[in-house]
């Protein structure tokens, strides 16, 4: 009895490292760099992590392919280089000498991709699967543009600016035409001064003669 | 030299020592006042120091040098800018009228060196108010988190980046596709492009209102946008100086390079940077000279403002750099980096197996024992040089350089929203001092009725102004903008630079110069200033000119252009100008020259022709 086990148990692994080898049609390659990711916090890869990595493709597989049960059992990696990196096939649950094809394995990883990027602390650059591109995000782009508002912000102030200006300039008009009525006579601003007639006493400078230098 | 022309009537047309003396006194003027010494100098100060002590002096001093290129610099500062400062405020000064009314008064038929740098101070005004319409659409992006400018958009299907923005670099499509959306040449004009013209509204209604009423409200505007930059720069200076990598970019600036001392283009680069800076020919400063009291020490003003301007260009260069060795080595890293990713990938090595340190000897060791393999790899090289010389002149510098530095940095809304403010503060100041060199001479030349009050006049020719400037709104500006400073800002400037030199020292005469500098300031100014009037400020000037003016006739007419269908891209390619742009220099750089002896003809033609007729009629009766 323990020996018919043990048969099957060789059989089915020799079995698996003939499913599985580096460049396989229904296979991927994963690298993953922890290094990079994580710098002083990375963690060490060992087995445990390896069977985290199995159990959630394992995950995915069940999850986007429906029907099928899939065991940790199924997923198979062969070709594990010190780079962390090396080859995966996903057999089926109730057939362990049958592949499942390339396609489904792809879309189940591209659909649960974030899920398994963030079980490993990894993003798409440090987690990658040969073969899959990731679908990038979308840049952030908010519904109102906001350099419009802050352009909306400086235009109102430029426009408060030049109304507060214009109502200074009338509200002084105003003032120093009360205090014209007032029996002063002043200057008003006109460039081109003319001597007034009756204030002798205070001349004022004419300088409309030098300006004036038509030959 | 003691030549002089003869110029009858000179007496006639200016103010004697007696009027200033009595208009000093009364204060009986009717030109406006400066409200205290302060506002005068900083408005100057905000003249002088412009965009181009950021975006130009840099460039130059670290491609002609470095730490040499600041020699031919201070000495032509000193030689040629200080001796043409002091004589702008000098007459403007001792002659109390605007850039038109003093060559008017100087003689009639000098006035054609008022009208060019009118035309000048116009010309510049339009193309350096696009670049702070560039400048504030920046500003205003900077208010969000990320960064418009470090991402791409995606292509249809998501899976990937636009291929334009995917072959350059996010901050290149940025600049060239989000905020300008350039065509691929000069030729094609590709419309209005609305963002432009938004910045461009916000741009001039901005000078509007702070040159509405002349200096008495640029004068109060002038301590922000003076002062800031500084408190700006010296901010930018202690983080970058806490960047890692800064000190490289600063190593690269003044490492000395004594043999370019050697180089003409070196002399010329320097002569003519400091022509520029110091916004000699503009009018400008000639305006702001005769608001001050008559009395007014205008030759300590020229020597503090010649030492203020030498100290923050260094100062500027010295910013500047930090942030370029940071970007620099930034790149750097990312460069080796990504050789390292590729080498570990190939050969399945363990990441810590090749670091940045121990990279050159493990590159040697696999490309000895799998020479095949590492060439096929694509490994780029990393040359740190390459980077820190890499697109820093001009728009490139502020938009593409500065602009991704920024984004590396922790923060980088804020530190965006800081520069891009201290460029615009830099900017406006600059302009109040083309808008000074634009407006005055106009109402000097009546072209506005006499009874049109100043905010009139301010808002008339800001929105004429406007409406021209939309040019550079076309998706073709960029190009258009480049056109104009290459060729409005450099040879007319030196043209009228010249005629001002010539004019008042043997026009006006150098002996009169001499005499009112004693009136007013209470001594004659020193043999320096005599040789250098008299000889050297001359000789620098046409020399420069004559060697620009050769170099420019026999380089072909090119521009570069953002073609994403060209071989070169990313880089800019070059392409021919079309034919019709010959006609567009010879308006930007040939009419403002050619004014000065054209009018000069006329007036003679002009009088000549009335003597005649006066001669003859006398006979009628």
């Amino acid at each position: 009895m323990l020996e018919k086990i043990f048969l099957l148990l060789c059989f089915s692994s020799a079995l698996a490292n003939q499913l599985c080898k580096p460049d396989a049609s229904d296979g991927y390659k994963v690298r993953i760099s922890l290094k990079t990711a994580l710098g002083d916090d990375a963690y060490v890869w060992n087995e445990n992590e390896m069977f985290f990595f199995r159990s959630t493709l394992a995950f995915a597989m069940r999850t986007h392919v429906s029907g099928q049960r899939f065991e940790v059992s199924n997923i198979v990696v062969c070709n594990e280089t010190p780079r962390v990196s090396f080859w995966f096939v996903v057999t089926q649950p109730q057939n362990l000498s049958q592949l499942i094809d390339k396609e489904h394995v792809e879309e189940a990883i591209r659909k649960s991709r974030s899920r398994i990027n963030s079980a490993f602390l990894l993003t798409d650059n440090t987690l990658e699967f040969i073969g899959i591109q990731p679908t990038l995000a979308a840049p952030v782009e908010p519904v109102t543009p906001p350099w419009l508002i802050v352009f909306g912000v400086v235009m109102g102030a430029i426009a408060a600016g030049i109304i507060v200006y214009m109502v200074s300039t009338v509200v002084r008009k105003k003032r120093k035409k009360n205090e014209k009525t007032n029996g002063d006579d002043t200057d008003d601003e006109t460039r081109v001064k003319t001597i007034e007639s009756g204030r002798a006493a205070d001349g004022v400078y004419n300088l409309s003669f030098a300006d004036d230098e038509r030959l | 030299m003691r030549l002089v022309l003869p110029n009858p009537g000179l007496d006639l047309r200016i103010l004697s020592y007696d009027d200033l003396a009595r208009m000093d006194k009364e204060e009986a003027s009717d030109r406006p006042k400066w409200d205290n010494k302060a506002q005068y100098i900083l408005t100057c100060v905000g003249c002088c120091i412009g965009i181009g002590n950021v975006w130009r002096f840099p460039y130059l001093c670290q491609s002609h040098g470095g730490g040499a290129f600041l020699i031919p610099y201070l000495i032509l500062l000193v030689l040629e800018g200080m001796p043409l400062l002091l004589l702008e405020f000098a007459i403007g000064q001792r002659l109390r009228k605007g850039s038109v009314g003093v060559w008017r008064s100087i003689s009639p038929y000098l006035t054609g060196i008022g009208i060019a740098s009118m035309l000048v101070s116009l010309l510049v005004a339009l193309y350096y108010n696009t670049l702070i319409a560039w400048i504030m659409w920046y500003f205003f992006n900077s208010f969000q988190s990320p960064l418009p400018w470090t991402q791409c958009p995606l292509n249809e299907n998501g899976t990937g980046f636009v291929p334009e923005c995917q072959e350059s670099s996010t901050v290149d499509y940025f600049f060239y596709r989000v905020t300008l959306n350039s065509t691929a040449s000069i030729a094609d004009s590709g419309g209005i492009h609305w963002p432009i013209v938004v910045c461009l509204v916000a741009a001039w209604s901005v000078i509007c209102l702070c040159y509405m009423q002349g200096i008495g409200t640029s004068g109060k505007a002038v301590y922000v946008t003076a002062i800031l930059p500084y408190v700006v720069l010296a901010i930018f200076l202690v983080r970058g100086l806490t960047l890692k990598g800064a000190l490289n970019g600063v190593k690269f600036l003044f490492t000395p390079d004594v043999d370019e001392l050697l180089q003409a283009s070196t002399w010329l680069d320097a002569g003519a940077q400091v022509f520029y800076a110091f916004s000699i020919a503009w009018g400008g400063l000639i305006s702001f000279s005769s608001y001050n009291p008559v009395h007014n020490n205008c030759m300590q003003d020229a020597v503090m403002l010649t030492a203020v301007t030498g100290m923050t260009s260094i100062f500027a260069a010295t910013v500047t750099y930090t942030m370029i060795g940071f970007r620099a080595t930034e790149k750097y890293d990312n460069c080796v980096s990504q050789n390292i990713m590729t080498m570990i990938n190939a050969f399945d090595l363990h990441e810590d197996n090749i670091t940045i340190s121990n990279y050159e000897a493990a590159y040697n060791r696999l490309n000895s024992s799998y020479p095949d393999i590492v060439l096929g790899l694509d490994i780029k090289t990393c040359d740190m040089h390459t980077f820190l010389s890499e697109g820093v002149e001009g728009t490139g510098m502020a938009f593409i350089v500065f602009a991704e530095a920024i984004t590396k940095m922790p923060g980088s809304p804020f530190w965006s929203v800081l520069f891009f403010f201290m460029l615009l503060c830099l900017g406006i100041s600059s302009l109040f001092c083309n808008i000074e060199g634009v407006v005055v001479p106009l109402r000097d030349l009546n072209v506005f009725p006499k009874k049109w009050p100043q905010e009139a006049v301010t808002g008339t020719t800001c929105f004429l102004a406007f409406i021209i400037s939309l040019i550079f709104a076309q998706r073709s500006g960029f190009y258009w903008v480049t056109l104009f400073d290459s060729f409005a800002g450099s040879i007319p400037l030196l043209t009228i630079g010249f005629f001002e030199l010539i004019a008042v020292v043997h026009v006006y005469g150098i002996d009169r110069l001499n005499e009112d500098l004693k009136f007013m300031i209470g001594y004659k100014p020193s043999i320096f200033w005599q040789i250098t009037w008299r000889f050297i400020s001359p000789v620098i000037i046409l020399v420069i000119l004559v060697f620009y003016m050769v170099i420019q006739a026999q380089e072909e007419l090119t521009h570069l252009v953002w073609d994403p269908s060209s071989e070169k891209f990313p880089s800019l390619a070059s392409i021919p100008y079309p034919a019709w742009v010959s006609a567009v220099i010879f308006v930007l750089a040939g009419v403002p020259s050619l004014v000065v002896p054209m009018y000069t003809l006329c007036r003679l033609v002009f009088v000549y022709c009335r003597k005649k007729y006066s001669v003859t009629c006398v006979m009628c009766y």
